[in-house]
């Protein structure tokens, strides 16, 4: 089963990629309030349950996937 | 005989050779950990992580590279005392695999910064520089994207409260949280900081405040 794993950086640090691809948007006429940069991982898992598969798509979003201190995930599964 | 420094090797490691000359131009033994192998974690006086892009900087800096069989080798030697000092992405390396607290982000103007520096030792360290007393100044040189050093607020005041912050830029060039250029683990035996010291061995390299780092 394949999971999902949106990572997107905390609200309290800045993200920089995010400003930097807003002001090229804005630079280029384009109007937006805000754009954020984040990263999405495929997990191709063994698993065929959908709740066993998430629980190890989490385990291996919390270990290596993501890092807590900048970073926050969510789960889907596809 | 007295044992080797180890020093680490990851794909994308570009200092390597760098690191490996500096110390032993002070006089130490020195030996390469290859990332896939583990090692005796009591075979070694120290462990040196030098900079590069480990593994492309894929995922985030370091972070594959913190979790290769390597160093699972180096954070048992860590737990036992053997002193590591990481640079640059040695220091994101340590960051990644929890050896020291915090996170080496993209730095805040975006840009690669490839310049020298002026640091202050805010705490001095027992076993890289062990004979530099704090409050004195170093000039070495810094080259880096992620070098903007990032810990929550609480995390901060620990550091400052336990005297873990090694050094500060004088000036700062990245946004680094309380200019941090360099941190220490609780236990003092774990340092890193994002200037190169092994790029200031010699008045031909630009200075000579680097060599210190590897009086071990």
């Amino acid at each position: 089963m394949k999971i999902g794993v949106k990572v997107m950086p905390r609200k309290e640090v800045l993200d920089t990629q995010g400003r930097a691809v807003e002001s090229t948007l804005r630079q280029a006429g384009k109007k937006l309030n805000a754009c954020m940069v984040g990263r999405y991982v495929v997990l191709d898992l063994p698993e065929t349950e959908k709740t066993a598969a998430i629980a190890k798509a989490k385990e291996m979003a919390e270990s290596v996937l993501h890092n807590p201190l900048i970073e926050t995930f969510e789960l889907e599964a596809l | 005989m007295s044992l080797p420094v180890g020093v680490l090797r990851f794909p994308g490691t570009n200092c390597d050779r760098d690191v490996f000359e500096a110390v032993t131009s002070q006089g130490a033994r020195a030996e390469w950990l290859w990332h896939a192998d583990r090692f005796d974690p009591k075979g070694y006086r120290a462990l040196l992580l030098p900079g590069g892009f480990s593994y492309g900087d894929y995922l985030r800096a370091g972070a594959l590279a913190a979790r290769s069989p390597v160093m699972d080798s180096a954070r048992e030697a860590a737990q036992r005392g053997v002193p590591v000092l990481g640079i640059c992405n040695g220091f994101q390396i340590l960051c990644e695999a929890g050896l020291l607290p915090g996170v080496l982000i993209r730095n805040q103007g975006l840009r690669f910064i490839d310049d020298w520096v002026e640091l202050n030792l805010v705490n001095a360290q027992p076993h890289f520089g062990r004979r530099m007393t704090a409050g004195i100044r170093a000039r070495l040189p810094i080259a880096h994207a992620d070098g903007r050093y990032y810990i929550e607020d609480d995390g901060l005041k620990r550091l400052q409260d336990r005297g873990q912050i090694w050094w500060t830029f004088s000036k700062n060039p990245n946004g680094a949280m309380a200019d941090i250029a360099g941190v220490m683990n609780e236990a003092k035996n774990v340092a890193a900081l994002m200037p190169h010291p092994e790029r200031a061995m010699y008045e031909w390299m630009g200075g000579t405040d680097g060599a210190a780092f590897f009086d071990l």
